[in-house]
């Protein structure tokens, strides 16, 4: 779509960012010794520390990645959320105290509290940089969603402008500001979330048949089934459909995936009809949107040149429910349980990619009629249709992901540094109590944001990252333009979380502790600033190139990249005596090595990323969990068991 | 104190494994039962998914308040372990 900014949305939204970023500064000018910069001096209370954690936690991949997957698909994105949040059970209930405990600055600290080792130093150091950038990358293309239609820039600038904000925040501020200010975001976006919540049941469903810009869908039927296909000419429309005036030369298309039995399409002109055959034994023929780029390099959108002027056209908008329950034309208010019950009665229009042998590069967004109980069942996102199939090889790939988001959170660098930023374990332990608490009432908050926009009427087939903007821009442009703000700063907060965390990786674990530079303090924070701008150029390189992937399920991958490597070691690190230091050098190698080859690998970066479409991969599925975390434990086990046993010092041996 | 605690912990965590691990295994080998509607009109899934994050927040309320409260019963706590 073509988005035109609203003067109003911009004001607000850079009054927004400019009050967050003041008080950036302001507080920055605070943090002087590299102590401040790091940690905040361990002086920051336990529940502006906790809003803090679901400021950090709560990126905009939860955000825009979760509405979004679950407006185009349902239930599916909603996994996303539970496993996310499980993920802090395993953070607050094994790790948090035990953390604390152990360390400094920084996960490497922690895990070579008790070995003192460069080897461990280092590997920690390399495995945090990579995950801090894996999941830098959603972050920054989740900006990009959030600038579009905002500003009306193309994405690769919204990219460029986070980039750069950023690394000036961090270059000028540290840990205390960006406390503060993940605080302030956190807040906001509940409390918005749960505005926006309220006003989804206020307005409740309604039947339409297009989306808010005013475009009818036309639908055709219902016909027999039996007078669809000319029985003389079987590649041909029967009769008295071709009489039909909007059918007029009409042919038959068919599915690039289908095996030549039955037409998908019926295409009359420019226009592609889906031959919508659910019903039994009557047809409907629904109208499609098509977008096709031709031999000129020109973007056509069912079959004119993109644009908004006179003869130029766009996607429709689309999003909306085509039945409810009773024949009613509209629900009314809904209540919060009665919101899911009517929906699961409804039926709701869910376009689909379809693709067609007859007209190749081209894609046909196919509307489908979709019963709600449908909607909300798990197994309707192809990436997780391997739930209903009866190959276990596929039933393994969903597990493999619920056990990444579960073992994923308290493997994140940059939420473990946040338990050096309270006082004590009790400190941590409250506010890792409050962040659940903020963090779980976001998540429930997400299921309904998703499926309001899944029938708001807004929705963009080009990118499911930006639903949850499109559902509050048709709220009003109010609404829109503060979560918008909310989303960016949101953003912002996490993407300097991030580089501070990989800065903090490079200067203090490496070049102090493994290069045994001689850095005095003042030193070692330009030499951190310098790192940012470096992590940050990074960052927005990466953010263009992962553009068309939904941001939810890239933070999938950063869970199962930090799970792999940094999980074995730290939980046997806790309750395994016998570990040693080549055993943990050992587990982070590996770990971190065979899930980012996994991904690498996999079909789903290969067809999106690299662009070679339909590209099965050289793996049996894409999420490496299930096979790389257990592995990273056997790892750990077997070189440490081959390996001399550490030698307690009295002191520890005490403990 | 510190030992109660981390015991603590474990036990709360091995709470919430069979629970998150069920609702895992339950959506990969019986997907159909996802869809029943047993409560008020909404299926399994959606319950369940908001039991799973209550329950999260209710085990980290009883671990918080567990831990904070200076223990007479450690010694039995160790003898039953």
């Amino acid at each position: 779509m073509i988005y035109e900014p609203s003067m109003m949305a911009v004001f607000i939204f850079l009054g927004f960012v400019g009050v967050t970023m003041g008080l950036s500064f302001y507080l920055g000018g605070k943090a002087k010794s590299s102590a401040g910069y790091f940690a905040a001096h361990g002086q920051i209370p336990w529940f502006v520390n906790g809003i803090a954690f679901a400021g950090d936690y709560l990126s905009a991949a939860s955000f825009l990645g979760i509405c979004g997957m679950i407006a185009f698909y349902g239930y599916d994105g909603f996994l996303y959320s539970i496993g996310f949040l499980a993920g802090w059970i395993v953070a607050l209930f094994v790790v948090a105290e035990p953390m604390k405990r152990l360390g400094k600055f920084t996960f490497a600290d922690a895990l070579n509290a008790r070995y003192q080792s460069r080897g461990i130093t280092l590997v920690i150091g390399i495995s945090t940089l990579a995950v801090s950038i894996f999941y830098l990358i959603p972050q920054m293309v989740g900006a990009g969603a959030l600038i579009t239609p905002l500003l009306g820039f193309p994405h690769w600038a919204g990219v460029l402008i986070v980039g750069v904000t950023v690394v000036i925040i961090v270059v000028t501020a540290g840990m205390v500001s960006t406390t503060w200010v993940q605080f302030l975001k956190g807040s906001l976006l509940v409390i918005f979330s749960f505005v926006l919540t309220v006003m989804i049941m206020q307005r409740g469903f309604s039947v339409k048949d297009g989306g808010i810009d005013g475009y009818h869908f036309r639908t055709l039927g219902p016909f027999a089934a039996s007078e669809l296909i000319d029985p003389e000419h079987p590649l041909q429309l029967a009769a008295p459909l071709k009489d039909q005036p909007e059918l007029a030369e009409a042919t038959l298309a068919f599915e690039s995936s289908n095996d030549g039995e039955q037409p998908t399409f019926v295409v009359a002109g420019d226009t592609f009809w889906y031959i919508d055959t659910h019903a039994g034994s009557e047809v409907f023929l629904r109208e499609c949107q098509t977008m096709q780029t031709n031999p000129e390099g020109q973007l056509l959108v069912n079959g004119t040149p993109l644009g908004t002027k006179k003869g130029e056209a766009e996607l429709h908008p689309v999003g909306y429910i085509s039945k409810l329950p009773g024949d009613v034309e509209s629900s009314g208010p809904v209540g919060p349980l009665s919101f899911f019950s009517t929906l699961q009665q409804s039926e709701v229009i869910i376009w689909k990619k379809k693709f067609s042998k007859e007209h190749p590069g081209m894609t046909i967004f196919t509307p489908i009629p979709t019963a709600g109980s449908k909607v909300l069942r798990p197994g309707e996102n192809p990436k997780f249709a391997g739930i209903r199939s009866s190959n276990p090889i596929d039933k393994l790939n969903f597990i493999s992901l619920m056990l990444a988001l579960f073992c994923g959170t308290a493997s994140l660098p940059h939420i473990l540094i946040r338990y050096y930023t309270v006082k004590d374990e009790a400190a941590a332990r409250k506010s890792t109590i409050v962040g659940i608490a903020a963090i779980g009432i976001f998540y429930v908050l997400t299921l309904y944001l998703g499926l309001g926009a899944m029938t708001s009427g807004a929705l963009d087939l080009t990118d499911t990252n930006m639903a949850a903007p499109l559902l509050a821009k048709s709220m009003n442009e109010f609404l829109f333009a503060v979560i918008s703000a909310i989303a960016f700063t949101t953003v912002l907060g996490t993407v300097s979380g991030l580089i501070l965390a990989s800065a903090g990786a490079v200067v203090h674990d490496l070049m102090k502790n493994v290069l045994r530079m001689q850095i005095n303090d003042h030193e070692q924070v330009r030499l951190a600033k310098i790192t940012s701008v470096a992590v940050g150029a990074v960052a927005i390189v990466l953010g263009i190139l992962f553009k068309e992937m939904n941001v939810g399920a890239l933070v999938g991958w950063a869970f199962s990249i930090a799970a792999s490597a940094n999980l074995p070691s730290l939980i046997m690190l806790l309750f395994w005596k016998r570990t040693t230091q080549e055993g943990i050098i050992a587990a982070v190698t590996v770990g971190m090595v065979t899930s980012l080859g996994w991904i690498l690998a996999s079909g789903a970066t290969l067809s999106t990323v690299f662009g070679l479409t339909g590209h099965p991969g050289y793996v049996p599925f894409s999420e490496p969990g299930i096979v790389t975390i257990p592995l990273g434990f056997l790892t750990l086990v077997v070189v440490s068991l081959l390996t001399k046993p550490h030698v307690d010092t009295p002191t520890e041996a005490a403990s | 104190m510190a030992a109660r605690n981390a015991r603590l912990g474990l036990i709360l965590f091995g709470i919430y494994l069979v629970i998150y691990g069920s609702f895992v295994l339950i959506n990969a080998f019986a997907p159909n039962l996802m869809e029943s509607t047993p409560f008020a009109g909404v299926n399994v899934a959606i319950l369940f998914g908001f039991a799973l994050i209550i329950v999260a927040f209710l085990l980290s309320l009883l671990y918080g308040w567990l831990c904070s409260t200076p223990s007479t019963t450690d010694e039995s706590g160790k003898g039953a372990a």
